[in-house]
């Protein structure tokens, strides 16, 4: 059976973000009442908001395997991802000064890795279908001096998994502490484990915007790139947003529960899609691995049509979806991932099923995208090429 | 810009944004398809599409580089050997 639709029919753009779910919504409701006190604090209210804050980090703590004193509640997933990367690069200060990220990683890891004073950060290149090779690492870290490896746990924009197991253990072999975004993977897929560094955002799996997760082995050595303060274990700055956070580990619990049966059928129809729409399409090419990826995720490009008016005529169908294509990136430079694996950038789309995706709607899409691609090509002088 | 090999069409599409480029070097090639193409590109995303859209369509891209006055890219594209399936 499965669960109830989390998100309007036609959201397919469940890897920007979710709506909250309903149980996360009660549990938030109920800590705004019961965790508005200062857990530091020596009486009844403030040993309450405590409680609360300590449960939501060992269930955190449980779900991605770590220890609960190694996991802190950020105020997003970037502010964790920035954290991570910047206090890895200082505490790590001594051992290295390269900084080895994934061509394909998230932009907030790029850019902090770049904005680290005194580094040198070097790409990791990945095939065409956007995995790293563990034998790239090898080859890069053979020349010393690196400060850690980052490598997400699966790729945002067309849900090709990392092979984070493999990376970790040639990495553990050489003491190369290894961060990962798991940013993607958090409640739709297995946990990587391996990880010096686990960074994640409570809103891509239903939880409140606002919360992000930056796990620090006790192991690894990090420091605090920012000035001192005691909250969360000193890795994350200013009173902590308690009622925000139980939710997000609410929210995260029935992810994890709810993921167990949703997976599979999830699966089963982005490979309905991944076959459907380029036999449908002419010039349409799918992109990311074809079995080693997220079950929600389908990333195609289509030669000779705009994303942004594919965008559009999507909507006005009811359909939420994203574009990689420059024309509709704030830069007007095409995705760094899709560059990255050679991939076409123009027309890109990428479908991201929410839990709870209904086939009427994915059925629905694939059988209105081809006519609307066939328009978009026509209206460019491009109808018959 | 010093093209290491003849062309017989070129394509000026400096200032043209994607897919624009990609759909002139497609009609072209649709229309003369023994013909080799210089394409001269300034839009971004075409440093990714023209190889890409090469290897889509069995074309060869001979040779990239700087567009005259360092305006855009060049790309030099070929179809493929008769020889090849």
């Amino acid at each position: 059976m499965s669960s109830p639709p989390l998100a309007p029919g036609g959201y397919f753009d469940a890897a920007s973000t979710l709506p909250m779910r309903p149980q996360a919504r009660q549990a938030l409701l109920a800590a705004l009442d019961q965790g508005f006190a200062d857990p530091h604090r020596r009486y009844h209210s403030a040993r309450q908001a405590r409680r609360l804050l300590d449960g939501a980090r060992e269930t955190v703590a449980g779900i991605i395997g770590a220890r609960p004193d190694e996991v802190s509640f950020a105020t997003s997933g970037t502010q964790a991802a920035q954290i991570a990367v910047m206090g890895l690069a200082k505490g790590r200060q001594r051992q290295g000064r390269r900084l080895l990220v994934s061509a394909v990683e998230h932009s907030c890891v790029l850019h902090a890795a770049r904005a680290v004073a005194d580094a040198m950060v070097e790409t990791i290149r990945v095939d065409e279908f956007g995995a790293v090779h563990p034998g790239s690492v090898e080859t890069q870290i053979s020349a010393g001096n690196t400060a850690f490896v980052a490598v997400q746990s699966a790729n945002h924009e067309v849900g090709t998994r990392q092979p984070i197991g493999a990376i970790a253990s040639l990495l553990a072999d050489r003491d190369i502490p290894l961060i990962v975004d798991a940013a993607q993977t958090l409640g739709r897929d297995d946990c990587p484990t391996g990880w010096s560094i686990l960074t994640a955002s409570a809103h891509k799996w239903g939880g409140p915007a606002g919360v992000g997760i930056l796990a620090v082995r006790n192991t690894a050595r990090w420091r605090s790139p920012l000035p001192d303060d005691p909250h969360e274990g000193g890795r994350i700055p200013g009173f902590a947003a308690i009622p925000n956070i139980v939710a997000a580990a609410v929210a995260l619990e029935e992810a994890e529960a709810e993921r167990q049966t949703e997976s599979a059928r999830l699966r089963s129809l982005t490979e309905g899609l991944r076959s459907v729409l380029p036999a449908r399409i002419p010039d349409a090419v799918v992109l990311g691995h074809p079995t080693d990826r997220l079950p929600h995720i389908v990333t195609l490009s289509m030669a000779y049509v705009a994303g942004e008016a594919l965008l559009e005529d999507l909507d006005r169908e009811g359909f939420a979806v994203s574009s990689g294509s420059s024309c509709v990136a704030d830069a007007l430079t095409p995705s760094h991932v899709l560059v990255a694996m050679g991939a076409l950038t123009h027309g890109n789309l990428r479908i991201s099923l929410p839990p709870g995706a209904a086939q009427s709607d994915v059925d629905r899409f694939a059988a209105v995208l081809p006519g609307i691609v066939a328009r978009v090509r026509e209206s460019l002088g491009a109808g018959d090429l | 810009m010093t093209v290491p090999a003849p062309y017989d069409l070129l394509l000026d599409e400096r200032g043209a944004l994607c897919p624009m480029p990609i759909i002139a070097l497609a009609r072209a090639s649709k229309q003369s398809p023994e013909a080799t193409i210089l394409l001269l590109a300034d839009d971004p995303a075409a440093m990714s599409d023209v190889p890409a859209w090469c290897a889509m369509r069995s074309r060869v891209l001979v040779w990239t580089g700087i567009a005259n006055d360092d305006q855009g890219q060049a790309f030099l594209v070929a179809p493929a050997p008769d020889n090849e399936p």
